[in-house]
């Protein structure tokens, strides 16, 4: 495992930095080309977004100058850029690359972009051949953790901005929004947006209201809807399941008496009123009455932070995922290792059991059917149990740090060629079809 | 034999029980599913106990066990209706006790005590015992939904950020639930008592009207005649319709245990 990245994010660099080193969507290729092509660097790729620039590689030796090749590609000098970076190594690296993919690392800590952006980077390097097997291994890899963290746990999964609470209590009380009438008292940008979140998830008609006539006119003009005429309000408002109401009035619209009276209209079924105004337009009075919803600009607030707050939560769940993840994909690298050799000396033994078993023949003569069977079966026999402790102790080692030791020493004891068939390639396609299988259960 | 299987379902039907009480605490995706495999098993189980029962000769189904043990499947088949409809499992938080635990009194021994005196009656009798008891389930059913409505209602006006993920579903959707099971059931409430007066009147040729049985038995079915209507002409919910719900519920219970001490309406000890 010699994973090296190097990059900069959100938390450690400006966005004048950022904009430096952001690479644009046409460039990439060309930079996955130079930077495969830096000495040291077997593979590499380049994840670049708004919030994050990374250069992720795959190195001959574990110690390549990444430094020096941001610095010759971008043309900065080590003062401007070098006290943003940051360096990650080996099972750090994984680390990282599995927290950026399942958006732990994020800004917005949840947010779904990110996955998609990483396999977009992924995919252009790959298709530049700058991606091959280990780094293949990696990303799959974590893609896989970020599916598992997106069901696992709920960090993607509540909303944060203060629209979206409120489509979400509406829900909570009318369950489908579908054919669901909004009414906007007065015009503001939240309300503006709340409205269209609402829209966006199945609401029916909307009526505007407003002091200002024309300005009521505009905005219901903006959303396809009806104006109705500020005196008319009390009179229609029941017609609405949702009111969002944000007016500049001093004191309360909405009284106890109205609230009796829309209930009365509406048959009891129940009203949801998002109160963005401050002051409030509806009374508490009225807040009060069964089957009316209220939710002032506090309400709405707080429950935008217990959702941050359920958030943190859930990431400290993924985090626990990452954790254990990174240590089954450093196991699993390293279970690999041990099989070209694995491969290669069963291959060593078998040739000389069929060399002998040739020789025989030639100064046997022509054996029978059984005799064949009995040579075969008791040749293998021996091999097989002869070799049944070294392979053991091979696959045992593999899972410790004495791993390349006790490889090489079986190497050495057998004669055994290095990289006698690309191990590095069959490691690969191995590691895929592992991935595979993880992934469907 | 019957009664193993009933066992069975019971076993089932207690996986159902814990999940009612651990739901009220916290939300876990995966016990929901349990507890719903656990209650479907639990319902095919009560229902081969049933065919038995029913297999023996039906007199039997006047027994007052097994009337409990097709009560509880009538109310655990509700709910499975509800799931299908709706996808939820939280009904199955009053259900599930309520099903738990008619189904242990039935489950507990084999008591063959039988309406002797309207043998000669069997078509309307069992008639009138489906009939009543598919009311009673949906009454169940929107007692049950009205108390998940307050409850509801409660955790939204509370402002509780932390209530937002709660394990109830929408609003609109219980009082939906509550107001379908309510509909749905009157129709069998009202066919119900038809039925049984009129084995009352070819057993007896009258009717008794100051029976206690009678009397609740009518008591139960305005009350539920009120509700209906008062959910249809002004859209009552929340807390009058749960105070209703919960007097409908009390009428009925009220209503059974009438087969202890009415003269005419009784499970005759053997």
């Amino acid at each position: 495992m010699r994973y090296q990245l190097i990059g900069v994010n959100h938390k450690s660099a400006p966005l004048e930095v950022r904009e430096r080193l952001a690479i644009p969507e046409s460039r990439l290729p060309d930079t996955c080309r130079d930077l495969t092509a830096y000495p040291g660097i077997e593979e590499g790729m380049v994840i670049s977004t708004c919030n994050r620039v990374e250069v992720v590689t795959h190195t001959t030796n574990g110690s390549a100058d990444l430094r020096g090749f941001l610095h010759d590609h971008f043309h900065l000098t080590g003062e401007e850029l070098d006290a943003h970076l940051y360096e990650f190594r080996e099972k750090d690296a994984v680390r990282h690359i599995f927290r950026v993919a399942s958006s732990l690392d994020s800004m917005v800590v949840g947010e779904a972009q990110i996955l998609g952006q990483v396999k977009e980077a992924y995919a252009t390097a790959r298709a530049v051949g700058a991606v091959r097997g280990q780094l293949d291994q990696l990303f799959n890899r974590a893609f896989a953790v970020a599916k598992r963290v997106r069901t696992e746990t709920a960090v993607g999964s509540s909303s944060v901005s203060i629209a979206s609470v409120a489509v979400e209590l509406a829900k909570k009380i009318f369950g489908s929004l579908h054919g669901k009438n909004v009414f906007l008292v007065g015009a503001g940008k939240m309300s503006e947006l709340a409205a269209r979140h609402l829209m966006a998830h199945g609401c029916g008609s909307i009526f505007v209201s407003n002091r200002t006539y024309d300005r009521a006119v505009g905005l219901a003009h903006k959303f396809n809807g009806q104006a109705i005429k500020f005196d008319d309000l009390y009179d229609t408002c029941d017609r609405a399941d949702i009111v969002i109401t944000s007016t500049g009035s001093p004191k309360a619209i909405f009284h106890r008496e109205h609230g009796e009276q829309f209930l009365a209209r509406r048959k009891n079924r129940p009203m949801f009123f998002i109160d963005i105004a401050v002051p409030r337009d509806v009374s508490p009075e009225m807040a009060k009455l069964d089957g009316i919803f209220t939710y002032d600009i506090d309400d709405l607030q707080q429950a935008v932070t217990s959702h941050v707050a359920d958030r943190r939560k859930e990431a400290e769940r993924a985090e626990a995922i990452i954790t254990s993840e990174v240590e089954r994909f450093e196991a699993r690298l390293s279970t690999l290792d041990v099989v070209p050799t694995i491969v290669s000396l069963q291959d060593h033994l078998e040739t000389i059991r069929q060399a002998e078993i040739d020789r025989v023949r030639g100064r046997l003569g022509q054996m029978t059917p059984e005799q064949e069977i009995a040579v075969e079966a008791l040749t293998r026999g021996i091999i097989n149990k002869v070799m049944h402790t070294p392979i053991t102790t091979l696959k045992t080692a593999a899972k410790e740090a004495e791993a390349t030791t006790v490889i090489d020493v079986v190497r050495r004891l057998f004669n055994l060629r290095q990289n006698n068939s690309a191990p590095g390639k069959e490691a690969a396609s191995k590691e895929g079809s592992n991935n595979e299988a993880g992934t469907r259960q | 034999m019957s009664l193993l299987w009933l066992r069975f379902a019971l076993g089932c039907y207690f996986i159902g029980l814990i999940y009612a009480f651990v739901a009220l605490t916290r939300t876990s995706e995966l016990f929901s599913r349990v507890a719903l495999h656990a209650a479907s098993l639990g319902l095919v189980f009560h229902f081969v106990s049933l065919v038995e029962v029913f297999g023996s000769g039906h007199a039997v189904w006047a027994s007052v066990h097994n009337s409990e043990s097709l009560l509880a499947f009538l109310s655990m088949s509700f709910f499975m209706i509800i799931y299908a409809a709706y996808q939820t499992t939280s009904p199955g938080v009053v259900v599930f006790p309520i099903v738990f635990f008619l189904t242990f009194v039935a489950a507990v021994d084999q008591q063959p005590v039988l309406l002797t005196s309207f043998v000669q009656h069997k078509g309307w009798l069992i008639a009138h015992i489906i009939l009543i008891f598919t009311g009673y389930a949906a009454l169940v059913l929107s007692f049950g939904a009205s108390l998940l409505y307050l409850l509801q209602e409660r955790r939204l006006k509370a402002k509780k950020p932390s209530s937002l993920i709660s394990f109830l579903p929408a609003l609109e959707v219980i009082d939906q639930i509550g107001y379908r099971s309510l509909l749905l059931g009157f129709p069998f409430m009202t066919l119900g008592l038809i039925t049984g007066s009129i084995v009352a009147m070819s057993a007896y040729g009258h009717v008794d009207f100051l029976d206690p049985k009678i009397l609740l038995s009518i008591l139960m079915w305005a009350v539920y005649m009120v509700m209906v209507f008062t959910r249809w002409n002004s859209g009552w919910r929340g807390r009058r319709a749960a105070f209703l719900a919960t007097f409908a519920f009390v009428a009925a219970l009220a209503a059974w245990a009438a087969n202890y001490f009415s003269t005419i309406h009784r499970f005759a000890a053997s």
